[in-house]
């Protein structure tokens, strides 16, 4: 397997979402491929950085002004029947 | 060398039980506006992270809230049950989005099918400089928040939004693609230079952080 070939694969690899014989072959070619070794952890943990970081929470009191707007365009627009 | 963890399941950001959601989209369908703000709750933080990421922008991320539900709330009766609500939400919220995002940019045309033959995804990052110490020990939590952010905005909308939907929010390939209008195969080549982008560009911030030079 060429480090091209392997790239083709991460995101199914990532996701746990090839069979056992691609995989087996993925995880050979890491044995021995520094740069796909770091390239397929650096990959894992920017997507776990990104999951975990709370990047444009809604704050509490411009959750509750929003709602409120909301409800009050749904009883004033209800759909057409 | 040890192979790397593999990921765990990607469990969605959305907590719903399907049966009581169910119940509650039924109830809203009657009318009954109490139903609707239940499902307002569960998903609004949701549809905002959603509708930042792609148009990065408070006001117009605020503006697709509102939006976004007024337009589910009027559309309510063509929501079949056939996928699940906030996927049918997650559409809506996506399209409202991209339309901000092109009055704003009103001197291009923003697609989710633009940008589609960028960089060769296929070809090895040139930096694998492994990141060590880990990132988040290196800066403070605003400052990681702000290179994240920055980092993200700089990648297409049509790639930026898959990542979004698969990767933060939790939905699978194939919700992803049905709530984009994607077949399953562009779902994956997006997301797989999404990934690959993103990777490259935070590889910069880290390493100069951990080299001391500015990036």
């Amino acid at each position: 397997m060429t480090c091209s070939e392997f790239l083709k694969e991460l995101t199914d690899y990532l996701d746990n979402a090839i069979d056992a014989r691609t995989r087996k072959e993925l995880e050979e070619h890491l044995q021995w491929c520094h740069d796909c070794y770091v390239v397929c952890n650096t990959t894992k943990k920017t997507i776990e950085i990104y999951r975990d970081s709370r990047l444009y929470e809604l704050p509490d009191d411009l959750r509750a002004k929003l709602r409120s707007a909301i409800v009050a365009r749904c009883k004033s627009q209800p759909p057409e029947s | 060398m040890l192979h790397p963890n593999r990921m765990p399941p990607i469990q969605s950001n959305v907590a719903s039980s399907a049966g009581d959601e169910l119940a509650l989209v039924q109830a809203a369908q009657n009318g009954d506006v109490g139903a609707f703000e239940e499902l307002i709750r569960r998903y609004d933080r949701n549809v905002f992270r959603i509708a930042n990421h792609i148009t990065q922008n408070r006001e117009d991320a605020e503006d697709v809230v509102q939006e976004a539900f007024l337009k589910a709330y009027q559309n309510l009766k063509k929501f079949q049950g056939q996928s699940k609500f906030y996927t049918w939400l997650v559409r809506i919220a996506v399209n409202e989005s991209l339309m901000k995002l092109r009055k704003r940019r009103s001197d291009r045309t923003v697609s989710l099918d633009q940008d589609i033959e960028t960089d060769q995804a296929e070809s090895i990052p040139r930096e694998v400089a492994d990141w060590s110490p880990n990132p988040e020990d290196l800066y403070r939590q605003e400052e990681l928040r702000d290179i994240l952010g920055r980092t993200i905005n700089g990648l297409p909308a049509s790639f930026r939004t898959v990542f979004v939907l698969r990767d933060v929010e939790g939905l699978s390939t194939e919700e992803t693609a049905e709530a984009l209008d994607l077949s399953v195969p562009a779902v994956k080549s997006r997301l797989l230079r999404a990934r690959l982008q993103l990777r490259d560009r935070l590889n910069k911030y880290f390493k100069a952080k951990r080299d001391g030079v500015n990036p």
